[in-house]
């Protein structure tokens, strides 16, 4: 018996994953929610069909998206994360001693709920005493906040689903309001690949960059991602994320990453020429 | 009756089924004779676009599948007969006017009427007496028709033909519709009502009063708007008092021989639906939009109003699915939130006027999209609200007619720039789109406040139109 995951990439492409057992499979409000346990990449969480995290490579994924702004800004005290439901990103957070408190918004809590039971590596610190955990829509969550945060992290779906209001420009601009005068917002910044994805990154950075004054792209490399090729979005309303760095006091926590380092995060602003030209042509 | 059919449909699809060989209209014959429109909207929709055959009927003259879907709809509508229009609402407003009145009758309506209203007028040759609506100054709209005032106009008229009431408005407010009804019935006058607004008062719970509910002769409602059926097709219902069969030569006057069964089918599947379900849909569109009316409200700076502006007179009831807000105090034009939020955040609105956005609410709506529009409203009043004095403050200008719209219309002309045309007498509509409700109708003086209102509006960006003239900066006036 053979049994495969399979996701279309693209209507023409096809990404399959050999399985060993389906462990969970249910109909949230929201969305359909599986968990896989496959032989290659361990664990395997699905939303509507669309991989979201596998246990062999989510590190990348979730390192990027934490340790970027905390480099950059190292004195990050409270932090709103929207999305973000198996908690992969909230326990990058928790290796900070010196952050406070973190909102976490997710607006399934049977994402939350299954991946505690099915998925410890990533949900596992969201017990954590500093989370607080908030099941609702993520931008109206937001439009109630005003000066409150030092970094929002949109950890969110793709712009189709339940998390499509999380790429507009009012969820944007109301992240703006409630960040700080020095606040970071990053965010999942869609593959600049596949004709369908790259739209959806060229209209999010569009918008960002008509909220925030410094809107920049990075990327890394996430196999199970669509393409591969994977962009996170750093806007800010005074950092720049190179220029600021603050690389030895990062290195001083001394946090032990299987992907993120220093040299990096200032090469991950390097992109290929056809996003840049996708990006200003945005 | 079993609301569960639905016959057009039922017979499109037994139509559909059978595989008839066709030699008549149209001629894309299922779509075949038209492969991009086919990709486009699908062939299923194609092959049921067929002209009038003995299995589907004629709109013209309903003896099979039409007539018994027209009879399931009076049910469900609670009236005597109902036709099914598929010129708009526009249609039907315009049937019950002709209905009613003759050339040189009158016809007592306020004067914030949809520019079909007074269209009909122009074409029929009836005389409008128009009742003063109420105005609430702080919003800066028209309300309903006031009880005093109706009995004031028909003491004044009493050989009037009938009364029309826009009910309710597109705002939502709604007159006293029980007490208008028996005021024209004491005076031998039909009262027809312009309900494009309100179809879902016959099928929602805890809605302000129907206008066959109310005993009203006939009745106008855009199923299109708020009932789910295709945009261009409404209903026109009957009350007891009506000859049908003159309604329908009237109708026939002007109606097409061809009518769309896309059209027909959708207003058959929309009653069955509304029949079934409608408690269910509207209690979900008044959920989301009294929610949406709070959140608003409490962002401070926007005014979305309801039940608090009803006064038993003027504002006898208030439809709480409308969720029109005033953006005044914000020192902004309804109508640049609506061109910001439509430019810049990706969300279209009803209309916005000079004081208010107007924003349907209806079955389609989910939390999703509520939560995208009070947060936009919000980022709107962050980024741009600014000093509010200087602000037009009303929608509506009370009208000095001096000749009906007929005579006005037909009459010997020339054109005018508008800057230029205080004191004369316009041949011409004009008006902002939407609502559709004429600043200046043919017949009615010029004045300094109306060319200020347009000017105004123009500066603004309101889409003006109505006059030959598409940039509407000159108007054809009476020669004198």
């Amino acid at each position: 018996m053979e049994l495969w995951f399979t996701e279309n990439h693209t209507e023409n492409v096809k990404f399959s994953i050999k399985v060993d057992k389906q462990l969970a499979s249910v109909e949230s409000e929201f969305q359909r929610i599986d968990v896989f346990d496959s032989y290659e990449f361990g664990k395997v969480l699905v939303l509507d069909g669309y991989v979201m995290l596998t246990e062999k490579d989510e590190f990348i994924y979730h390192e990027m998206i934490t340790h970027v702004p905390m480099a950059v800004n190292p004195e990050i005290k409270k932090v709103l994360v929207i999305g973000a439901g198996d908690g992969g990103t909230i326990r990058e957070l928790t290796r900070y001693n010196h952050i406070k408190a973190i909102d976490m918004v997710e607006i399934d809590k049977l994402v939350v709920d299954i991946c505690k039971e099915h998925i410890p590596q990533t949900a596992s610190k969201l017990s954590d005493e500093r989370v607080n955990i908030f099941y609702e829509d993520g931008l109206k969550f937001v439009r109630s906040k005003q000066n409150e945060y030092d970094l929002i992290i949109v950890d969110s779906t793709d712009p189709f689903g339940p998390g499509e209001d999380l790429f507009t420009r009012e969820f944007y601009g109301n992240c703006y309001k409630a960040l700080k005068e020095d606040g970071i917002l990053v965010n999942q910044h869609e593959s600049p690949y596949y004709k369908n994805d790259a739209m959806a990154m060229q209209k999010a950075h569009q918008r960002i960059k008509s909220v925030f004054p410094v809107a920049r792209i990075y990327q890394a490399h996430i196999p199970t991602y669509p393409s591969g090729h994977w962009l996170f979005g750093f806007a800010s309303k005074k950092y720049d994320p190179i220029a600021d760095i603050k690389e030895e006091k990062w290195n001083s926590f001394n946090i032990k990453t299987k992907y993120y380092n220093t040299e990096l995060h200032k090469g991950s602003f390097a992109i290929p020429n056809y996003v840049k030209e996708l990006l200003e042509n945005a | 009756m079993d609301q569960n059919r639905a016959p057009i449909f039922e017979a499109l699809e037994k139509q559909r089924t059978d595989r008839i060989v066709h030699f008549d209209v149209p001629g894309h014959k299922g779509g075949r004779g038209n492969k991009e429109l086919t990709a486009f909207l699908g062939e299923k929709c194609l092959k049921v676009d067929v002209n009038s055959m003995k299995s589907v009927d004629n709109l013209n003259h309903p003896v099979s599948v039409i007539k018994d879907a027209l009879d399931l709809a009076a049910e469900a509508f609670g009236a005597k007969s109902c036709f099914f229009m598929v010129n708009g609402t526009t249609a039907a407003v315009q049937a019950m006017v002709m209905s009613a009145c003759k050339a040189g009758d009158k016809i007592i309506m306020p004067r914030n009427v949809h520019r079909s209203a007074i269209n009909a007028l122009v074409i029929c040759g009836a005389i409008p007496v128009y009742v003063n609506p109420g105005i609430n100054h702080r919003l800066g709209i028209a309300l309903g028709m006031s009880v005093s005032e109706i009995e004031k106009a028909v003491g004044e008229n009493p050989d009037a033909k009938a009364i029309l009431v826009n009910n309710p408005t597109y705002y939502g407010i709604c007159s006293d519709l029980r007490k208008i009804v028996e005021i024209g019935h004491r005076h031998n006058m039909l009262v027809l009502v312009d309900e494009a607004h309100g179809t879902h008062f016959y099928f929602g719970e805890n809605m302000p009063v129907s206008a066959m509910t109310a005993g009203a002769d006939m009745a106008s409602v855009s199923m299109h708007k708020t009932g789910g059926s295709l945009t261009q097709s409404s209903i026109l219902l009957c009350g007891q008092n009506v000859n049908v069969d003159y309604v329908r030569q009237i109708i026939n006057l002007t109606q097409t021989t061809s009518a769309s069964y896309l059209l027909l089918s959708s207003l058959d599947i929309a009653r069955k639906n509304l029949s079934l379900n409608g408690k269910e849909i509207f209690r979900k569109a008044v959920q989301l939009s009294n929610y949406a009316r709070d959140e608003i409200n409490h962002l401070g700076g926007y005014y979305a109003f309801s039940k608090e502006i009803i006064d038993h007179d003027a504002v006898y009831d208030f439809d709480v699915t409308k969720l029109a807000i005033n953006t005044r105090d914000l020192g902004l034009a309804g109508i640049e939130v609506y061109d910001i939020l439509r430019d810049d955040y990706g969300i279209q609105v009803e209309f916005g006027d000079l004081g208010n956005i107007l924003a349907i609410i209806s079955a389609g709506d989910r939390e999703m999209e509520i939560e995208r529009l009070i947060s936009a409203l919000f980022e709107i009043k962050r980024l741009y609200a600014k000093d509010s004095t200087g602000m037009y403050d009303h929608n509506y200008i009370n009208p000095d007619v001096v000749y009906t719209p007929q005579r006005a219309f037909y009459s010997s002309k020339r054109a005018v720039p508008i800057k230029e045309s205080n004191g004369k007498i316009s041949c011409e509509f004009v008006m902002a789109y939407p609502p559709g409700i004429p600043i200046l109708a043919p017949g009615e003086r010029i004045t300094v406040e109306i060319i200020d209102y347009i000017t105004y509006a123009k500066e603004k960006g309101s889409l003006l139109m109505g006059t030959q003239d598409m940039r509407v900066e000159n108007i054809y006036v009476m020669e004198e």
